[in-house]
């Protein structure tokens, strides 16, 4: 549990706001990274078919008995255009808008942000994503060829996936989760999600709440109270059993049968016990540090 | 510990509920009014709004800094995390307009990168006209080298074997002979080309050899044509012909070809700073001139495309292709630059 939670922190920087509130941005996480390249990705392949779809229906359906030439040239010019701009341009255009993500990373509630905390630049956003040339298509596009013309030997594709894996996997290999565009422009990629407002857990006193001794309230620290809070918000029944039986029984408290009831006061005690403590600058982080005598 | 949980009906227990009380509506306003800038912009939004949001968010800020240090609720203290980081990049990360953006670019940012970028722009320059002197020198003492240079399919029988008539005929002719043909023509090099350019800058990150073996390259490949139709008394005719396109061309190619370098070279000799910031700086510099090749190659492509096929004239192609590049060296080098007041 203890290395779970230092691993979560792991992705948590310091980015300090002009008026001196540390924000913490978490960095989005490895898979969520590849999620989002490949909602881009097939995004992109979609919309290179409708192009082409419509490039030939346009040219197949102006004249009469084929296409003229104008229209045909016309049609091929736009074609290549959107081919390059699309290439090139659909990640540079949608992370230089206000979103600073493109659809996929939005779908996975993805920002690309300078690292400095400065404003995004357009070179920053363009050289993060001119680098893609080699670490996507540039192997891709070479082996395409090559299997086009069959040369593609076991050696050639060994080779290209090799140089693709470097880059593939170069996030892997930093702390900050950095591909080398993002290592070249200056930037990375953080969450940027909703949260709604959930209800809040103690609420008002209208009801009178079970009273647990001190000894009882003197067994848990912040962490544990934080873990309790996921476990009534997710309201998973078993959890709570397992957790309340836990609870009753390193307590020494008798079963009343209603363990939801139990564990939402015992929160509520533990809560305000904590918090007593944290008045006069005592926060007991765990179970495992010293409480407060 | 009974005193406590026995207080008055109404009464919050916990800081978190106390907190919210008060606060709440703050928070939502504020959820509201950033939703709403997400979805559309920040000119959907009321004067009213407009004037709230400054104050909200610092009150939403320190709410999180309260909430830290004497919550423990942690989807309380997730839920303003989230709120304040959005509504920090919808204040602080909103972008320039775009206008703005691209007048600054062709004012400042472009000709000042490529400005900077002026060593390496020279060296590949240098690399390119020597390496091109090598291969003619090559190729006019011993024929054979061409093949060893240029893969077959680039010579569309432009080789040590063909007529000088064939040759002149691949100067003047209209490839396919179909006019309709000049804008796809045109389009196609002006794609292949940027992307070459933009493989050029990527291809720094390898510590710029990649890089200079493409600039190495082109220049072998320019000597060894040179030589074909020198052999054959054209050399004045090809002149015309590669310099309307090829001043702008080349060039463009050389500035890409700089932009890797620049690459490169920091990742290798990051110099005083630390390796990072050296890939960053030089990183956004490159990357600037790196998009302003992608423009000069549109133009290469229009000159090469419909300009060469409509002019046939060897001293009128020349007068283009110089005067193209008078204007690049002059808008990259001669132009006065204001000072921006900050960043790029």
């Amino acid at each position: 549990m203890a290395t779970k939670a230092i691993k979560l922190r792991d992705l948590r920087r310091a980015f300090i706001t002009p008026e001196g509130v540390d924000l913490r941005l978490e960095l989005a996480s490895a898979g969520s990274r590849a999620g989002a390249f490949l909602i881009d990705f097939g995004l992109m392949l979609a919309a290179l078919i409708a192009m082409t779809i419509a490039a030939f229906y346009l040219a197949s359906n102006s004249g009469k008995g084929g296409p003229s030439e104008g229209v045909f040239s016309f049609v091929g010019v736009l074609w290549l255009i959107g081919f390059f701009v699309l290439r090139n341009g659909w990640f540079s255009l949608f992370e230089m808008g206000s979103r600073g993500a493109t659809p996929g990373k939005r779908l996975m509630g993805l920002r690309v942000v300078a690292r400095d905390g400065a404003r995004l630049t357009g070179a920053a956003v363009i050289a993060r994503n001119a680098m893609r040339e080699i670490e996507v298509f540039l192997p891709l596009s070479f082996l395409g060829a090559q299997a086009a013309e069959g040369l593609a030997d076991t050696f050639l594709i060994i080779f290209a996936l090799l140089w693709s894996g470097i880059f593939l996997f170069f996030p892997l290999f930093n702390r900050d989760r950095l591909r080398v565009g993002d290592l070249v422009a200056g930037t990375w990629v953080v969450r940027n999600e909703k949260a709604g407002l959930v209800e809040d857990l103690v609420g008002s006193a209208q009801r009178s709440r079970r009273v647990f001794p001190p000894a009882a309230l003197k067994l848990y620290g912040v962490y544990e109270l934080q873990t309790l809070e996921g476990v009534l918000r997710t309201e998973n029944p078993e959890a709570i059993v397992t957790v309340a039986r836990t609870i009753r029984a390193k307590a020494g408290l008798p079963d009343d049968g209603d363990d939801y009831g139990f564990l939402s006061d015992y929160y509520a005690a533990l809560c305000v016990h904590l918090e007593s403590g944290l008045m006069v600058g005592r926060r007991r982080e765990s179970k495992f540090v010293e409480g407060q005598s | 510990m009974s005193a406590l949980l026995v207080p008055a009906p109404g009464t919050p227990l916990v800081n978190a509920t106390r907190f919210r009380q008060a606060h709440e509506p703050d928070w939502q306003r504020l959820e509201e009014i950033v939703t709403r800038m997400e979805k559309r912009s920040i000119r959907s939004l009321s004067d009213d709004d407009l004037l709230a949001l400054p104050g909200l968010y610092r009150t939403t800020l320190s709410s999180l800094s309260v909430a830290r240090d004497t919550s423990l609720d942690r989807a309380l203290i997730t839920y303003l995390e989230r709120l304040c980081t959005r509504a920090y990049f919808q204040i602080y990360g909103v972008q320039t307009p775009a206008s703005r953006q691209l007048a600054r670019f062709f004012s400042r940012s472009w000709p000042a990168a490529v400005r900077s970028l002026w060593r390496e722009t020279l060296f590949c320059v240098a690399l390119t006209l020597g390496s091109a002197l090598l291969s003619y020198v090559l190729i006019r003492g011993d024929p054979s080298w061409f093949y060893s240079m240029i893969p077959e399919g680039m010579t569309d029988g432009r080789d040590p074997t063909a007529t000088a008539q064939f040759l002149r005929s691949t100067l003047y002719d209209t490839p396919k002979g179909e006019g309709g043909i000049l804008g796809i023509f045109a389009t196609f090099l002006f794609t292949h080309n940027s992307q070459i350019a933009i493989f050029a800058f990527a291809l720094g990150f390898a510590f710029a050899v990649p890089t200079v073996l493409l600039i190495l390259y082109n220049g072998l490949m320019l000597g060894a044509f040179f030589a074909i139709f020198a052999a054959k008394g054209l050399a004045f005719n090809l002149t015309g012909w590669l310099m309307i396109h090829g001043t702008t061309e080349i060039f463009a190619i050389c500035i890409s070809g700089a932009a890797g370098i620049r690459i490169g070279t920091a990742i290798a000799f990051p110099g005083p700073s630390s390796r990072a910031d050296a890939a960053v700086d030089a990183g956004r510099t490159a990357a600037t001139a790196m998009a302003g090749t992608v423009i000069m190659l549109a133009v290469a492509g229009l000159l090469e495309g419909v300009g060469r096929q409509t002019i046939l004239s060897d001293n009128l192609r020349m007068l283009i292709g110089a005067a193209a590049l008078m204007s690049w060296i002059g808008y990259f080098y001669a132009l006065p630059l204001r000072k921006a007041a900050g960043g790029d």
